[in-house]
């Protein structure tokens, strides 16, 4: 499951964002790839719309890397 | 002039354009000397059935790599145009490194410099897309980035953002003079002692298939297929205008400042002059009336008579109405000197650029200014007989001597801007 999350986010990032693929690690934070909280909701409503996963603005809060977003994902999915 | 600091003299040390005759100033100013149209068949208009498919687009260019990943997801075209023009014009005028792209700290103190620009629109593309995107997929789906990319003052803010200048930072509208609007109050924000520096201009990005079916219903655009002649400013066959996008930004400083850091002059902000028609909507009043008092305030502005202007870059839209209202308010400003005054509209290379119009022209008036060369009118074959005007057609006409040049931009609303610039 975590595997198909990291996959789907990495996509969203390089196809809607152009993060060069070499910049993406689990490790990395969102605003070492240049991104804000603008782009953290962009990237919540994509989300929603490919995977049914509703990241609300409290889950948001907690979210500085990639790893963050990718096991908050997973948390929405196993409690759906 | 006098150094007081209500009234101070501000001259020009930077100046940047995009737009459909060339990018960067140097290209730009060739392109309108050559006097070739940039209309052309836009693919986007034909593929999405607008009624209108010509239009004058600026030449291609990357925005994520000239001006950094997400800015085409980020930023409006708009703005992508204003950065752009803006780059160039800071780099002239010693504000901007041209290796590094950064901000020339040591130059000045940039809490003192100030932004003004004008736009018509703003973000257009930002608008019709997201509106689509809600009709499509509704409310819970709009971008959280819609407004901040779609705001008309956005351009101004990001040349804050991207410069580091702290001054007051505005936007002003007044449609198709806001160009010149803009660098009007950007002048006033200097001779008022409330800024050291102000970078003006204009910027539209409007050719959508939106906004060009909106003006083709106003029969406002050529119906004209030919790219060579649908832009046809004072011919006796013009039929409307042809949509253009683009850029001019212009760092403007008191002369003594510029002075004091080495800034070289490229032309005096001699005088500016605004006015309303108080007529109508979209159209001037015959007797360019309006038109009139804008040019009259400019020139009292510079304490200059007539006498002194030899060249006019007009308004000049190939609107039928425009043009003839025009010439007429040029005749009563000019007189007996009207035929003194060689006439010409940049808008035949480039179309019209809206709210970016007024500070491109601005620009091509000081290159006339410092080249002693005026570009013809493109596309003007026949001149309307009503409009007895000395128009520069054909080729490029060189000039002894010119001293004063005046630029005129008309907004719809009856909203008037004239700037007279000098040699500096």
């Amino acid at each position: 499951m975590a595997q198909d999350h990291t996959t789907t986010l990495f996509a969203i990032l390089t196809d809607t964002f152009a993060v060069p693929v070499d910049e993406l690690t689990p490790s990395a934070t969102f605003e070492s790839l240049g991104l804000d909280s603008l782009d953290l909701v962009e990237i919540t409503l994509i989300l929603d719309e490919q995977l049914g996963v509703k990241l609300e603005d409290a889950d948001l809060e907690d979210i500085v890397t990639l790893a963050d977003a990718i096991a908050a994902i997973d948390a929405k999915q196993v409690l759906a | 002039m006098t150094d007081a600091p209500n009234h101070r003299e501000v001259v020009v040390t930077g100046m940047g354009v995009i737009t459909p005759a060339g990018r960067g100033v140097a290209d730009a100013w060739d392109g309108v000397r050559s006097a070739k149209p940039a209309a052309a068949i836009d693919q986007t208009l034909a593929s999405e059935g607008a009624p209108v498919t010509l239009a004058c687009r600026v030449p291609a260019f990357d925005a994520d790599a000239e001006l950094g990943r997400g800015a085409s997801r980020r930023l409006d075209r708009f703005t992508h145009l204003a950065l752009i023009a803006a780059f160039e014009a800071l780099e002239q005028a010693g504000l901007r490194d041209a290796t590094t792209g950064e901000p020339a700290s040591q130059a000045v103190d940039w809490d003192r410099v100030g932004v003004l620009l004008g736009s018509g629109i703003g973000g257009a593309e930002t608008w019709a897309s997201e509106y689509a995107s809600f009709h499509e997929r509704g409310p819970a789906r709009t971008s959280p980035m819609f407004i901040p990319k779609m705001l008309s003052n956005t351009a101004a803010g990001m040349i804050s953002i991207r410069s580091g200048a702290r001054g007051p930072n505005m936007t002003v509208n007044t449609a198709c003079a806001a160009g010149a609007s803009a660098i009007h109050l950007g002048r006033d924000l200097i001779r008022s002692g409330q800024a050291d520096v102000v970078i003006v201009g204009g910027v539209e990005a409007g050719i959508t298939t939106l906004a060009v079916s909106a003006f083709a219903q106003m029969g406002a655009l050529s119906r004209n297929d030919d790219p060579t002649t649908a832009s046809r400013p004072f011919d006796v066959a013009r039929d409307g205008f042809v949509m253009g996008e683009g850029a001019g930004i212009l760092v403007l400083e008191s002369a003594s400042h510029a002075q004091a850091r080495g800034a070289v002059a490229l032309a005096r902000v001699a005088g500016c002059g605004a006015s309303a028609d108080a007529h109508h909507q979209t159209a001037p009043p015959e007797d360019g009336a309006g038109a009139v008092l804008a040019m009259r305030r400019a020139l009292a502005d510079a304490g200059v008579e007539p006498s002194a202007v030899g060249h006019v870059n007009a308004h000049g839209t190939s609107t039928p109405l425009n043009d003839a209202a025009e010439a007429g308010a040029l005749g009563v400003v000019f007189g007996d000197h009207l035929g003194e005054v060689a006439v010409t509209s940049t808008k035949g290379v480039t179309g019209h650029l809206l709210g970016a119009a007024g500070a491109v022209e601005a620009v091509f008036a000081i290159q006339a200014l410092r080249d002693g060369v005026i570009p013809p009118t493109a596309g003007l074959r026949d001149v309307d007989p009503a409009i007895p005007l000395d128009l520069v057609v054909g080729e490029a006409r060189p000039v002894v001597g010119l001293t004063h040049a005046l630029s005129n931009s008309f907004g719809f609303g009856g909203q008037n801007a004239s700037l007279l610039f000098a040699t500096a």
